[in-house]
């Protein structure tokens, strides 16, 4: 047990086993991200109450679920990091955090754009939405924080504080449309219940949803190798793998 | 196919323009996100590179007595 958990942070063992990971995430993930997205786009029926506006929801659902998810991960590389100090979970946080953000934005700007012909408004401040800027701001905080500080301890230390507070605001994100008051509808899906839109709209959403957890992956791996490259690169190892024939 | 036409397909109902925004910013961003990460790890590999052959192979210990060449090729 130990052992493994040892292996887990070693860079370089990581390293050979994202290279090896990594075409899987990006095929399969696109494969099903695109299906998902060309089904709900083209296929599925329109909406009896708000048209075919609804059909941001391929895109708007995945990206919230995401932007979220990321961030608990994130909580739990942080948790890691603090604890065990393990290098490698800092390592996640600080490549997860831009890809949590743009998710963050994604998810703001497609629900402003759904809003619009749906509600009436681009922008309300409720619940839901203000809880989704604070974590917009929380991997910008995240971001500008890890990049702020050089050394590179204490620059984890202090983000991983930074992600472990702002973990709070993802229970108030989740509930925030049954505790208040909201235009926003209440999520699509729960897993004590059947959806309640029918399996044409709700199976291109699972797949987009699964798909862009894939894609997520991908990048992450990519984005980690990079900062180990980084951060290893005085390593002997480092040095063997992009020597020329090391194949990096 | 849940549209009689493929104009009507883009029009979406007259809600075309709000759904293809949507999935146009989604694109672009996401793309730019993945160039700037390709881009910001082709640098690292050319730092790396430029580090080894800078100062010779007389790395000055760290590395494992097991080493073992990772292979990590078709990434």
């Amino acid at each position: 047990m130990w052992q493994l958990f040892h292996k887990l942070g070693s860079p370089k063992w990581f390293y050979g086993i994202a290279s090896r990971l990594m075409p899987w995430l990006l095929w399969t993930g696109v494969a099903l991200f695109m299906a998902g997205i060309i089904w709900g786009l083209a296929f599925a029926p329109p909406d009896y109450l708000q048209g075919n506006s609804y059909r941001i929801i391929f895109i708007h659902v995945p990206s919230a679920f995401l932007a979220q998810s990321v961030y608990i991960m994130m909580a739990v590389a942080a948790l890691v990091t603090l604890v065990w100090r393990m290098k490698l979970a800092d390592v996640f946080v600080k490549s997860a955090a831009p890809v949590g953000a743009l998710l963050t934005f994604l998810a703001l700007f497609t629900g402003a754009v759904w809003g619009k012909p749906t509600w009436g408004t681009w922008w309300i401040w409720d619940a839901r939405l203000t809880s989704m800027l604070i974590l917009l701001f929380l991997y910008f905080g995240a971001i500008a924080l890890g990049s702020a500080i050089a050394d590179e301890k204490s620059s984890a230390r202090a983000v991983a504080v930074l992600v472990l507070v702002g973990v709070v605001n993802i229970p108030i994100i989740k509930y925030s449309v049954e505790w208040w008051n909201t235009l926003h509808q209440p999520a699509t899906f729960k897993l004590t219940e059947k959806p309640s839109m029918p399996a044409d709209m709700w199976v291109p959403l699972l797949m987009a949803v699964l798909g862009l957890y894939l894609l997520f992956g991908w990048l992450a791996c990519l984005r980690m190798q990079t900062e180990i490259l980084v951060r290893e690169g005085r390593t002997r190892w480092v040095k063997e793998l992009v020597r020329p024939g090391g194949n990096a | 196919m849940a549209f009689d036409s493929f104009d009507a397909f883009v029009a979406m109902g007259g809600h075309g323009p709000y759904v293809w925004a949507c999935y146009f910013v989604f694109f672009a961003l996401s793309l730019v996100l993945v160039l700037w990460s390709r881009a910001q790890r082709k640098a690292a590999l050319q730092g790396v590179a430029r580090r080894s052959t800078g100062r010779g192979e007389t790395d000055t210990g760290k590395a494992p007595a097991d080493f073992v060449r990772v292979d990590s090729s078709n990434h």
